[in-house]
């Protein structure tokens, strides 16, 4: 069984690293660029059942108060 | 003094408190978590800054989470009991992902160290002003140096918690102009973009400090850069020797 999450920051909450690749990729001539948001993606294999994949990302995986997260089975 | 795997301030700062006095010894977390060694038998704990765990997921969560899942009985006495803890850089991140900073409670978070406003790694010396009369700050002038060195070291705080924070007196230090006015925001100034300058915390009752700033890197004169032209200070020293009396207390 493999699950994706994919960690990113909340909306309004600034991400620098976000902004800088947005102001570069302009700086490329990609003017429709409008938002650029950074996250990450943990790849997680074994069986594992949805409830303990959500816990995992309260616990460990992602700051509640600072980022989101998105839970998805690939396989 | 804790360490775990990328910790790398713990040198400097064992021979900063053994100056000082204190008799610290540097225990692995490896230690803690096998019970070779137990919190109960010391005094007071400091978390050194580095990059515990190569700062993997987020800056001093792997740590953290050790602290807060395996030994959180242990820790939450700790706390409880009132024996002084202080987390630098990575320490507080520690203590930030722990829960116990800022309320005490051992747990999930309430706030977020996260990464610099300016998307980079902030090595400078910046101004604080001290905001506490917390006896951990030891004789701490209003306005004090010390170098920062983080990435992720940008306070972030729901409302509801920053009200309490302010309404408990518990920010600890400012970083402010030289001559203590705010700094507002304003980069370098304030180097991480943290919420109303703040550099460092406590908890309700002071005996948990937590700061981004590196006091073990203040400790003498000559590790200021301006100590040629004899304008070298030694605020970290001061600010250690408050912790250690607060441990023998």
């Amino acid at each position: 069984m493999r699950w994706e999450v994919r960690v990113a920051y909340r909306r309004g909450v600034q991400d620098p690293e976000g902004e800088t690749a947005r102001d570069a990729l302009e700086m490329l001539g990609y003017g429709c660029v409008a938002e650029v948001r950074t996250a990450k993606l943990f790849i997680i294999e074994g069986e594992c059942t949805r409830e303990e994949v959500e816990e995992m990302c309260r616990r460990l995986l992602a700051n509640p108060v600072s980022q989101e997260y998105e839970i998805r089975r690939v396989d | 003094m804790l360490r775990g795997p990328g910790t790398n301030c713990d040198a400097e700062t064992v021979y900063a408190l053994r100056e000082l006095g204190a008799e610290p010894e540097l225990v692995h977390v490896r230690r803690l978590l096998r019970g070779g060694c137990s919190l109960e038998e010391f005094d007071a704990l400091v978390i050194p800054g580095g990059f515990s765990y190569g700062d993997r997921i987020r800056s001093g969560a792997v740590l953290a989470k050790m602290l807060s899942h395996s030994l959180k009985g242990e820790l939450q006495r700790f706390v409880d009991e009132r024996r002084p803890v202080l987390g630098i850089c990575n320490g507080f991140q520690v203590l930030v992902e722990t829960g116990v900073l800022p309320f005490g409670e051992v747990g999930e978070p309430c706030m977020a160290l996260m990464k610099n406003a300016s998307a980079r790694f902030e090595a400078r010396w910046v101004h604080l002003l001290r905001c506490s009369e917390s006896e951990l700050l030891g004789e701490l002038p209003r306005v004090s140096e010390m170098p920062v060195a983080n990435a992720e070291g940008r306070l972030v705080v729901p409302e509801e918690v920053l009200d309490e924070l302010l309404q408990n007196s518990q920010v600890a230090l400012r970083y402010c102009t030289p001559s203590g006015e705010p700094a507002s925001g304003r980069y370098p100034l304030n180097p991480s973009g943290s919420v109303l300058d703040i550099a460092a915390l406590t908890t309700p009752e002071g005996s948990v400090l937590g700061m981004m700033p590196h006091p073990e890197r203040a400790f003498s004169r000559y590790l200021h850069p301006c100590w040629t032209s004899g304008r070298g200070s030694e605020h970290g020293r001061l600010l250690l020797q408050g912790f250690v009396r607060s441990a023998v207390a």
